[in-house]
């Protein structure tokens, strides 16, 4: 008989949390009977989640300290809103204060979001930016390690937290960009974009073709164990730097035209990873 | 968005908590835990309207077999009866001291 890897995108963000700690060692902060809700959707009609989409806990990864924030796919896209964005805001500062202090923390965020909650607009945005200055701050101490195991994916001002990330775990059915595929073709046409083209858009924005153009750092497969082990390896590992080498990606940027536009196996051939790595 | 309050007679006291499900389409949220009095106290808010009568024909074969004081929140996303009665189940399989 041949035993299947257990899934991770088959968890929900907590049980995605509990699987990257130690056994054992997991210790949810402000969790669903803190009744940390969303204000605002219910006075839009929408009915709201007791941890807003958001798990944050300590624990331990490979017996250092450690905490986890993950978001929950399912609930509201996992949209980042003005509750759940500050829960991940707090640990990262948190985070940043403990370093401070001597007592380094090891950072995981579990992505898995559209980016920021329409509904609560601005909100949502200030808690966005108050999430990539904390990575900024958290990775001068120690590596910030980013998920994206995919359903949802990550877009928005969240791939750019992804982006921040000093390693970018992902698999196959992760996809990372700015606009969704849904977005883009309501936005410029079907002609831009057909989002149901699953190649297509996989192609472009999907985990493999982020990870071979040097955007994502880890490809593994949709296996909860080997992305804890692979997470516990991306501490051992240099940053990526991908967000201070600015030369490097305008140099990329400009082996572009974007009135012939590459294909996704001419862009893995103007980018390929090697030139990063 | 519908909120619905519903009460029961509880033959026992809980102890312990439990917390199960997502609001995801077709899903729910519960958190269930002790009433602090003789009573099961639920509040639903559920995201489809015009169904008062299904959940509490669903509570009333619910609270049929299970007597305990639970104070028990519901945050649903349009999840069908049958998905209710077990995401109820599983709450009472997994409180915890």
């Amino acid at each position: 008989m041949i035993a299947l890897p257990a899934s991770f995108i088959e968890l929900t963000a907590r049980e995605r949390a509990r699987a990257i700690v130690d056994a054992g060692s997991f210790r949810e902060l402000l969790g669903p009977f803190e009744r940390l809700k969303s204000p605002w959707l219910p006075l839009q009609g929408v009915v709201a989640q007791a941890d807003d989409g958001v798990v944050v806990a300590r624990g331990r990864i490979a017996g250092h300290p450690a905490a986890v924030a993950a978001i929950e796919g399912a609930y509201q896209g996992g949209s980042i809103g003005e509750v759940s964005g500050a829960k991940i805001a707090a640990a990262l500062e948190l985070a940043v204060r403990d370093c401070e202090r001597g007592a380094p923390v090891r950072m995981v965020l579990l992505l898995e979001t559209g980016g920021v909650r329409l509904q609560e607009a601005n909100l949502g945005l200030a808690a966005i930016a108050e999430i990539h200055a904390g990575i900024v701050a958290l990775r001068r101490h120690v590596p910030v390690v980013g998920v994206v195991a995919g359903e949802v994916g990550c877009f928005g001002g969240m791939s750019l937290a992804a982006a921040l990330c000093s390693r970018l775990i992902v698999t196959r059915q992760a996809r990372l960009g700015m606009n969704g595929p849904e977005v883009i073709e309501q936005e410029a046409g079907i002609g831009e974009l057909d989002a149901s083209d699953a190649p297509l858009v996989w192609g472009l924005m999907g985990g493999a073709q982020r990870y071979a153009t040097g955007l994502a750092d880890v490809l593994v497969e949709d296996d909860a164990a080997q992305i804890a082990r692979e997470v516990r390896t991306a501490f051992e590992h240099p940053p990526a730097g991908r967000t201070t080498e600015v030369e490097r990606y305008r140099q990329r940027l400009a082996a572009i035209d974007p009135q012939h536009p590459p294909t996704a196996e001419g862009l893995r051939r103007l980018w390929s990873s090697e030139d990063l790595r | 968005m519908e909120v619905l309050k519903f009460d029961y007679p509880a033959q026992r006291a809980l102890s312990g908590r439990s917390h199960v499900g997502v609001v995801g389409s077709g899903d729910l949220e519960i958190l269930l835990e002790p009433s602090g009095d003789r009573h099961a106290h639920v509040t639903v808010s559920t995201s489809v309207e015009g169904f008062g009568n299904v959940w509490k024909h669903v509570l009333d074969r619910f609270f049929g077999r299970f007597d305990g004081a639970a104070a028990i929140e519901i945050n649903d996303f349009g999840a069908t009866p049958g998905v209710v009665m077990l995401r109820l189940e599983q709450a009472v399989e997994s409180l915890t001291p």
